[in-house]
């Protein structure tokens, strides 16, 4: 039997397959095999290209035989969001709309990752367009959280980070509108990263909130997520909303040095609403990064209680705009049956869209209706400005925040559907970075008595995610646990 | 508190192409008051002097040339169609003309 490689990290599997001592193909086929094993019980996988990810693993193990180099993600198998587009397989966004869509592009992060010799497993569960907070919404199927199958793995790229922490790949893409990235990978137990709005080309993402939406990394490590952010970052022409800043080599900032870093902790975030084992997790972890000489200091995000508001109606109403494409014409699902082009529009999007997502056309048609959009959507847009001025202010005296990434461990499916607003609260913590366009990350920092992981959230200055990632590099390494393996077998 | 009516909701619907029947308006009438009544939270706060925030980066146009470039090619384009007759996309008659 081959050596199982599916634990691997992404700079382990690099060592390797740079010493000879595996193949890029043997470590793909040990991804399938697990992939096999497991995900019947995890359901992460929504399409699975073995014959594709073959190729690309044989691609670079002649490559390999040439003697020519390789990059540090060569023939590292990943997993992709289904909200981003690709040539090959299909892109639907878990959507009834979108069954069986054939991108006739590759979105830019995917085309730059291919550059570097990733190899592509398939595509992964999310939340119908991204909208929701647990995958629940899927029209496909439901993801399980890998530590407790009757839990959420949060959302909405719950199927990104399930595939990471069940080892079904090494690393995932995901996308982060008000916390789809962090939340999910603090509920799974991976590293998980919002880059800057603008940090990383949206190209080929399927919009949902586009002053919002940003594409970033799931990980098992700090390590890898600096790998994967010198590939993904970077102006694109295509975009042009990404940021034409220089992009630093983000491996050469880890380094477990911090005492120039002083830690901000909002008091807004420690409430009676944070679960009382994730407040001591995140004390925890900040007595260890003060150990390693940042100092820590309180910091004020006073206008943290209206975030909820404002995001809900900035992204409902861009959701709105957005999503009135999908109209049965060039591309997607068109009911059948119809009279006329107005029956044609309202059948194809009643029968292609999930509750959820009609619910946020509705709420986003109503806020940006005429009457209302001074009250709704004007104003949100101006608190909006608030948050973004609160950030700033308490960036002035510290390098990084820490907060919980979310207020509760992962909860059992089901738990929240019957009541939106709730779910909607679930975000607290995630989604005011989002509004105010910063980069956040999400480490692990520890298992609840009842063995759920629990997320620390990191977040920094606008296009400082080099100083994000040295801290949470430093935390890693001097966390003194490693939360381990679910049992999955 | 009931924020917003039925007929609200069907107005809604209509600007937004989707049809629903009766059960799911009666549902959407309860979720969207709420949901709405929680924004109100946002009247707590005077904005009058404040500029609302349309997006995140200071943005400024940018010029370039016009240039032709490469784009998708007519099969490619039609090829996730419902419908078309190999040249255009097909949709029900729009206008009653004999």
């Amino acid at each position: 039997m081959a050596r199982d490689w599916s634990s691997a990290t992404g700079h382990e599997i690099h060592d390797a397959l740079h010493h000879g001592t595996a193949t890029a193909s043997d470590i793909t086929q040990s991804f399938l095999r697990r992939i096999e094993a497991v995900d019947g019980k995890v359901r992460a996988y929504v399409d699975i290209w073995k014959d594709h990810a073959l190729k690309q693993a044989e691609n670079v193990d002649s490559r390999l035989k040439r003697g020519q180099t390789i990059g540090p993600l060569a023939g590292v198998p990943f997993a992709i969001k289904d909200v981003l587009c690709t040539k090959h397989g299909h892109t639907t966004c878990c959507s009834r709309i979108l069954k069986g869509y054939r991108s006739p592009f590759d979105a830019t992060v995917i085309e730059r990752l291919e550059q570097a010799g990733v190899v592509f497993l398939g595509k992964v569960n999310m939340d119908e367009f991204a909208m929701g907070s647990s995958t629940e919404n899927s029209s496909v199927q439901v993801t399980r959280n890998p530590w407790d199958l009757k839990c959420v793995p949060g959302g909405s790229s719950g199927g990104s980070a399930a595939a990471v922490v069940a080892d079904e790949c090494v690393a995932s893409l995901g996308s982060d509108t008000g916390g789809s990235i962090r939340q999910p990978a603090a509920l799974c137990g991976c590293v998980g990263m919002k880059p800057t709005y603008g940090r990383v080309s949206r190209y080929g993402l399927v919009a949902f909130a586009s002053s919002l939406d940003q594409i970033g990394p799931f990980t098992k490590d700090v390590e890898d997520l600096a790998l994967v952010m010198n590939v993904i970052s970077g102006r694109d022409e295509r975009d042009s909303t990404s940021a034409d800043i220089p992009v630093p080599n983000y491996s050469q900032a880890l380094r477990d040095d911090i005492s120039d870093i002083t830690v901000g902790l909002p008091k807004e975030y420690y409430t009676d609403a944070l679960n009382p084992e994730m407040r001591q997790k995140i004390e925890s972890a900040v007595k260890i990064l003060e150990a390693r000489g940042a100092k820590v200091i309180e910091v004020s995000l006073p206008h943290t209680e209206y975030a909820i508001a404002v995001y809900y109606i900035i992204c409902t109403a861009e959701a709105s705009a957005n999503l009135a494409r999908f109209d049965g014409v060039r591309y997607g699902y068109r009911a059948p049956k119809v009279a006329d082009v107005q029956e044609m529009y309202a059948k194809t999007k009643t029968d292609g869209y999930g509750r959820e997502v009609q619910r946020r056309i509705l709420l986003g048609t109503y806020v940006l209706s005429s009457g209302y959009y001074d009250a709704y959507y004007l104003k949100a847009q101006k608190v909006r400005a608030l948050i973004r001025k609160d950030f700033e202010e308490a960036f002035q005296k510290c390098n990084v925040i820490a907060t919980p990434t979310s207020p509760t461990p992962a909860f059992e499916i089901g738990a929240k559907t019957a009541d939106p607003l709730e779910m909607y609260l679930s975000d607290i913590y995630t989604i005011s970075v989002n509004l105010a366009g910063i980069p956040g990350l999400s480490v692990p920092c520890g298992l609840t008595q009842s063995g759920l992981p629990s997320g620390l959230q990191l977040l920094g200055k606008p296009f400082d995610e080099a100083t994000l990632m040295r801290v949470a590099y430093a935390y890693e390494k001097n966390r003194g646990f490693d939360i381990g393996k679910p049992p999955l077998t | 508190m009931t924020k917003i009516t039925k007929a609200d909701v069907e107005y809604v619907a209509a600007l937004a192409q989707l049809s629903l029947d009766e059960v799911t308006k009666e549902r959407l009438v309860g979720e969207l008051s709420d949901i709405l009544s929680y924004m109100d939270k946002l009247n707590e706060l005077d904005t009058r002097d404040i500029e609302p925030m349309m997006h995140v980066l200071p943005m400024t146009n940018v010029y370039r040339d016009d240039v032709v470039g490469p784009s998708l090619d007519r099969e490619t384009a039609l090829m996730n169609a419902p419908k078309t007759d190999g040249e255009y996309f097909l949709v029900p008659r729009i206008l009653d003309i004999e």
